[in-house]
This record gives structure tokens, C-alpha cells and sequence, in this order.
């Protein structure tokens, strides 16, 4: 099995005595302590996809990891804080990875569907603290327009628990222009002592990804050989 | 905590009204401040302030526009002046408040609407996604064609995208708890002074008083400290441009000469080629960013001549 699919039910949550709570601003961010280290590696960051929070188990695919491995939930989804009145940004996100990686420290980033693009984003935004960004298949892989669009201004009822309808709807649609995501793989691979400090094991490749894919410095392999690499 | 006003911190500015009416909106949870001039049965012009700015910094000029005949109505969004201070802030969350407002004062009617600066780009983008709300159609500086700053060399572009990031995060780290630092009336206004170089010290000083509240150790700005000028991301301003060839309805757009820091320096030529056949643009080569506060009566008769007789 080739997939990070493990979202648990709403009853097969992450046990609270595991979970420390982060302050982004008005938002506390539940990053859940999955798994102890059975080694003595560097910590896994896991990223959950669109809609999803961090699975109480963990996935089959990163269970030969030896290190501690750690999910974050981003705002509006999973334990994390549920905003009033929406106004997501891909860029939000990225702050709530930046204040993952800053407790957990030096670590590699899995990231599925939506949080693959947030471990893009923190990857070139911490490439001295990110060891190794890997962007695999999963909800909320596409994103938004690359270009301007008319674009529907919405107003939706309020659902009252994660995830946020509002966090499906703006963060499904976020604008990824290609060139704004080879910013953040030159900033990874300029600033990373590794050769290849990105790697996309996604089979399914948007334009931005078909971008980042072939830039210099970006592996492609599956997610059990991208691993391999940051070991 | 909030402490009642001194005798000596209250302030008055030839030409400026409160508001006639103020009330409040719950739009999806986040309450928004509205505030009126003029007679309330009059057609709705409705006034979009910029970022960083609030309502209030239409006390001279929205009186000017309601002695015309219209009911001015004006909003402070998210996080600024005395709407909610909110968990995010973003384009789109701006759009959707305008939007309760607007569905809250005219339902399914289209009205006239003015917005200036972020404002003016904010009904840009609302005037192609739901035109059928728009009457008519005044944007004041606020027709971006680039980010603020120097065009640079794409080897210096690198270096000051990195720079911008490592300054947003390292806001982001630390916004949590933060709250704007109190001062004086005549320390805030020196404060904005610097956004705002060519307002007077006296506007600045009678903006503190209805746009930052008194504290027990000073004045502070309402507008939310978690909010940081330039933002991050990958959405480019001239998009909002791009939107603007398609407008099918009249058209009125403003741009100013003088350089400063919360302008675009937008100049004709950028704009021309994307000005509706509907449409017709002004351009005031010795005035600033702030052109209807700077020069409030000429403005005012150019925007009502323009919207013509409300009833």
C-alpha cells in the first residue's frame, strides 16, 4: 500500500494526552505526538490532506520511520480551532507548519494533498529546520485558478465542527501559480544541504506540481523510496 | 482596558461629522460596524475604505456626498476600526462581509459604490463576480497594476521574496497576545504620519480620537495588531485590473501623481487600455494617495457630478 489514506473516523481521534497545543495567533493548533521514536532518527512531520486531521495510527506507508512522528492539524480542521467567518490562505497553513516545525524541531514532511503544498511552502520557507519535503497524492492536491478568474463570493452556513466548510471552500480553490511554487523550491534547494530536498511521489501532478516535478533538486519516486532519502 | 476620554484628548476637524447613524452587522459570526450619513429614505452610496484605514476617514468627506442626496454607507471591515478583531483575515473574507453589508442595505437592488485604494480593488473584483449589485462605480486609487516597491532584477527578486517571508513568519510567531503599542493622540498621529506624510497633523490627530481607543496607558489604533501591510502570497495585484475592462456600467476612475507609501503608483497609462467603453478616468498629477481627504470638496463635486441627480 502506497497511501497516507488512514483519516480515522470522528470517534478515532488522536488521545488528548499526546497532543500539545500550539498558539497561532487566535488560533491553538492541535499537533498530535503520534508515534514515539523506535530509533534514533530525526522526527516525521505528517500533513494531512483537505478536509482530513491527523489519523490516531499510524499509516502503514511511514511505519518503518524510526523517529518520532508527528500530525498537525490545521486551523479548521481535526482538534484545532474552528474560525468564525472563514479567510483561509494556503500561506495561514504554512504559518501553522512554521509552528510545528518549530516545536518538533528538525524534521522530515510528509504532506498529503493540501498539506504536500503546505510542505512545499515550509520547506522553502525553513529549509535549515526541514529535512526533506515530500508532496504526495491527496484531497486538496490542485488547488485554485493559476491565473485571474471571476471568482464567486460565497457565504455558507455555519457546520459548528471541523472540518470548516469554509477551509473546503478556499482552500480548495487557492490561487497556485507555477512560478509562485518555483519560489519556494529555489528557496529549498538553494538554502538545504541536501541535493534533492524536495521530492514528489504524487502520481496525479496539477500544473504546479508538474512544475516543481521537474525543477532541478526535486526527486520523483513513490513515498516508501522518498522516505529512503531522508533516513 | 478601555477608559473614558480626558477633556483635553477630544478633537474636532473643520468639515468633519460623526456619522448620522451607526449600527452594527453579524455577518457569519464577525460583527461589522457600519456607520451613515445622510437622510436614511436617500438612494445608497455605498463607501469602501482602504487597508489599514476605517469608516471614520470619511468624516469630511461622506457629509460632502450626503449633502448631494445620497445615503453614504460605510463599513469598517474585519479587524479594522470597530468591527471584530477575527481569527483569519484575507481578499476573500473582505468580499464576503461587503456582501452582508450590501445584502443588508439593498437587497436586490443595485446602488452606487465608491471605494478607494484596497477598496476600490475590493468592488473591482465584486463588480465582475456580481455585477448586478452596481449602479455606478467610483474607484479612487485603487487600480493596482504591481506590488508596492522598486522593480528589481530577478537575482534581487529572490532575495527580497526570502526577506518578505522571513518577516511574515517571524510576525506570525509572535502575533499571539500582541497588542498596539499605546501612546499619546499626538504620537499615534506621528505614527500614521509616516503612512500618511502629506495629511496634516491636525487630521491625524482627530483620526486617533475616532479611530483608536483610549486605554489606561494611552491611545491605541483599533485596527487588530495581528494584521501586518503587504500580506503574502502568491495573488497579484493586477489581476484586479484585468477585471476591471469587463464593467458594463458607468465607470469613474481616479488616480493621483504624488508618490507615497500606501499608494500603487498606478499612472494612466497602466490603466488605459483596461478602462470599460462605460468608463471614463481622472488623473490628478499634484495629489496624493488620499486625494478625497486631501481635497475633500473638490472630490466630492467630481463624484457627484459624476453619479448624477440621486433621485
Amino acid at each position: 500500500m502506497n497511501s497516507l489514506d488512514n483519516t480515522p473516523s470522528s470517534t478515532d481521534t488522536v488521545s488528548s494526552s499526546s497532543t500539545v497545543t500550539l498558539h497561532h495567533n487566535r488560533v491553538e493548533l492541535a499537533l498530535h505526538h503520534v508515534r514515539d521514536a523506535t530509533g534514533d532518527a530525526h522526527p516525521l512531520l505528517l500533513l494531512h490532506g483537505l478536509g482530513e486531521h491527523t489519523a490516531a495510527c499510524v499509516p502503514d506507508v511511514v511505519s518503518s520511520w524510526e523517529g518520532d512522528i508527528w500530525g498537525l492539524d490545521f486551523t479548521g480542521h481535526g482538534a484545532s480551532t474552528l474560525p468564525v467567518g472563514g479567510g483561509y490562505t494556503a500561506e495561514i497553513l504554512m504559518g501553522d507548519a512554521d509552528m510545528a516545525v518549530d516545536h518538533v524541531g528538525t524534521c522530515t514532511v510528509v504532506g498529503r494533498g493540501l498539506g504536500g503544498y503546505i510542505a512545499l511552502l515550509i520547506a522553502g520557507a525553513r529549509p535549515d529546520v526541514v529535512h526533506g519535503a515530500v508532496i504526495a497524492d491527496g484531497p486538496g492536491l490542485t488547488g485554485g485558478s493559476t491565473s485571474p478568474t471571476s471568482q464567486a463570493v460565497v457565504r455558507l452556513a455555519d457546520a459548528g465542527r471541523t472540518p470548516d466548510p469554509y477551509a473546503l471552500l478556499e482552500l480548495g480553490r487557492d490561487l497556485r501559480p507555477a512560478d509562485y511554487a518555483l519560489d519556494f523550491v529555489q528557496m529549498a534547494t538553494s538554502a538545504s544541504h541536501l541535493d534533492e530536498p524536495l521530492c514528489v511521489a504524487a502520481a496525479f501532478r496539477p500544473t504546479w506540481l508538474d512544475a516543481v516535478a521537474g525543477a532541478p533538486g526535486v526527486a520523483q519516486v513513490r513515498l516508501p523510496e522518498a522516505l529512503d532519502l531522508y533516513r | 482596558m478601555t477608559t473614558p476620554i480626558p477633556p483635553d484628548d477630544h478633537r474636532t476637524y473643520p468639515g468633519a461629522h460623526a456619522p448620522d447613524r451607526s449600527w452594527r452587522l453579524d455577518a457569519g459570526g464577525v460583527g461589522i460596524a457600519i456607520n451613515e450619513w445622510g437622510d436614511a429614505e436617500a438612494p445608497v452610496l455605498m463607501c469602501v475604505h482602504g487597508g489599514a484605514d476605517f469608516s471614520r476617514t470619511l468624516d469630511v468627506f461622506a457629509p460632502l456626498l450626503a449633502a448631494g442626496g445620497w445615503r453614504v454607507v460605510a463599513w469598517d471591515h474585519r479587524g479594522h476600526g470597530d468591527s471584530d478583531h477575527t481569527h483569519l483575515y484575507s481578499f476573500d473574507a473582505d468580499l464576503r462581509d461587503a456582501v452582508c453589508v450590501f445584502d443588508a442595505v439593498a437587497p436586490g437592488r443595485p446602488v452606487a459604490v465608491l471605494g478607494h485604494s484596497k477598496g476600490g480593488a475590493m468592488m473591482t473584483t465584486l463588480a465582475d463576480a456580481q455585477p448586478y449589485r452596481f449602479q455606478r462605480f467610483v474607484n479612487i486609487d485603487g487600480v493596482p497594476y504591481r506590488r508596492p516597491g522598486p522593480d528589481l532584477a530577478e537575482h534581487q527578486r529572490a532575495t527580497t521574496l526570502r526577506a518578505d517571508l522571513d518577516g511574515w513568519l517571524a510576525h506570525r510567531r509572535r502575533t499571539a497576545g500582541n497588542s498596539r503599542k499605546p501612546g499619546t493622540i499626538a504620537e499615534l498621529a506621528r505614527r500614521r504620519g509616516a503612512m500618511n506624510p502629506r495629511l496634516s497633523p491636525e487630521w491625524l490627530e482627530y483620526l486617533v480620537t475616532v479611530g483608536a481607543k483610549h486605554d489606561s496607558d494611552g491611545w491605541r489604533w483599533k485596527l487588530d495588531p495581528s494584521m501586518r501591510m503587504g500580506g503574502f502570497g502568491p495573488w497579484r495585484p493586477e489581476w484586479a485590473l484585468y477585471r476591471l475592462a469587463g464593467v458594463d456600467f458607468p465607470f469613474l476612475g481616479v488616480l493621483v501623481g504624488a508618490e507615497e507609501p500606501m499608494g500603487w503608483g498606478t499612472r494612466p497609462r497602466h490603466v488605459e487600455p483596461y478602462v470599460p467603453a462605460t468608463g471614463r478616468l481622472e488623473y490628478f498629477d499634484d495629489l496624493g494617495h488620499f486625494i478625497h481627504i486631501e481635497a475633500p470638496d473638490m472630490m466630492a463635486d467630481l463624484v457627484l457630478e459624476f453619479l448624477g441627480d440621486p433621485r
